[in-house]
């Protein structure tokens, strides 16, 4: 899992069905421990109530698909498992940071 | 499985409800020079380790599925062990207790 | 995912059997900009998705989660047609309307 910050919206109609009715696409821009970003933005299913500017967790891989609440034998390879409320490293607190 | 440093903690009020009640730490990979090798992550402790302790970190699903006995769980990079010292060559290049590294070579 | 648009297709007549069925689109990648990279990936269609789409792509075993692709030699699979995405709270970065 890393941590991400929460970037955009993105909207695709035309989806492989049936598993992904329902899941939220959101960008989201991966970042270090100095919360700078790390690696290219990457877009997330997202199944839970979080948005553009929430500082975010998100699991990699087929794991991915794991973290959607209904199906989860989709073709998935970036899912945000959770909303950071504080990161703190080296004193720092991520989460507060742009 | 990995060398990691803690480097920081995590606080997720809003989660998947498999990670509910977990601990997440920020890890960063290294050597054991303790120079950084790979991404900096989050992992689930599963050892209680804290902010600048040394552990044993895996971060593949299915390793994490059979530590976490959630077969269906999306979990991928879990903290394994707390690291008490390394050795190399028959003499200890990193030690807890001291927290430094001896010098190697 | 990564985002891309599909500028071809890849024909191999002599492929393994297992990809009998499977078509594959030639995708450049781009990045959050809309951007092209030049980077581009090999995926198997699994929305039929069409030339000049902006689409969305999953690999590694997460590409063989379809009825298309399970238990296929496939690590690249087309999941998603993008319609539009915004960023930073701005107007849309791209619009699949607009798109020429």
């Amino acid at each position: 899992m890393y941590l991400a910050r929460v970037t955009g919206r993105l909207v695709a109609t035309q989806r492989y069905e049936p598993g992904l009715e329902g899941v939220r696409f959101q960008w989201i821009q991966p970042l270090d421990e100095a919360g700078q970003p790390m690696g290219a933005q990457l877009v997330a299913a997202v199944a839970l109530d979080v948005g553009p500017g929430d500082f975010v967790h998100f699991i990699d891989g087929r794991e991915a698909a794991l973290a959607l609440p209904d199906e989860t034998y989709v073709p998935i390879d970036v899912a945000v498992t959770g909303f950071v409320e504080q990161a703190a490293v080296n004193g720092r607190d991520l989460a507060k940071e742009d | 499985m990995f060398l990691a440093d803690v480097v920081g903690t995590v606080v997720a009020p809003v989660q998947i409800p498999l990670l509910d009640g977990r601990t997440l730490l920020v890890v960063r990979p290294v050597q054991p020079s303790g120079s950084a090798t790979a991404k900096t992550r989050v992992a689930i402790d599963t050892v209680g380790a804290g902010e600048g302790d040394r552990v044993l970190v895996i971060d593949e699903g299915n390793s994490g599925r059979q530590i976490l006995d959630a077969p269906d769980g999306a979990v991928k990079t879990l903290i394994v062990g707390f690291v008490d010292a390394i050795e190399r060559d028959g003499a200890i290049i990193f030690d807890h207790r001291t927290g430094n590294h001896a010098p190697s070579g | 995912m990564r985002i891309g648009k599909v500028v071809g297709s890849v024909v191999a007549t002599q492929k393994d059997e297992k990809l009998v069925d499977c078509k594959f689109l030639l995708v450049q990648i781009h990045d959050h900009q809309n951007q092209p990279l030049e980077d581009y990936v090999v995926a198997v269609d699994a929305v039929g998705a069409g030339h000049g789409d902006v689409i969305l792509y999953a690999t590694g075993s997460s590409a063989r989660q379809t009825v298309l692709t399970d238990g296929r030699p496939c690590d690249a699979v087309i999941m998603a047609v993008v319609d539009s995405w915004d960023l930073d709270g701005g107007d849309n970065v791209y619009e699949k309307w607009r798109d020429g």
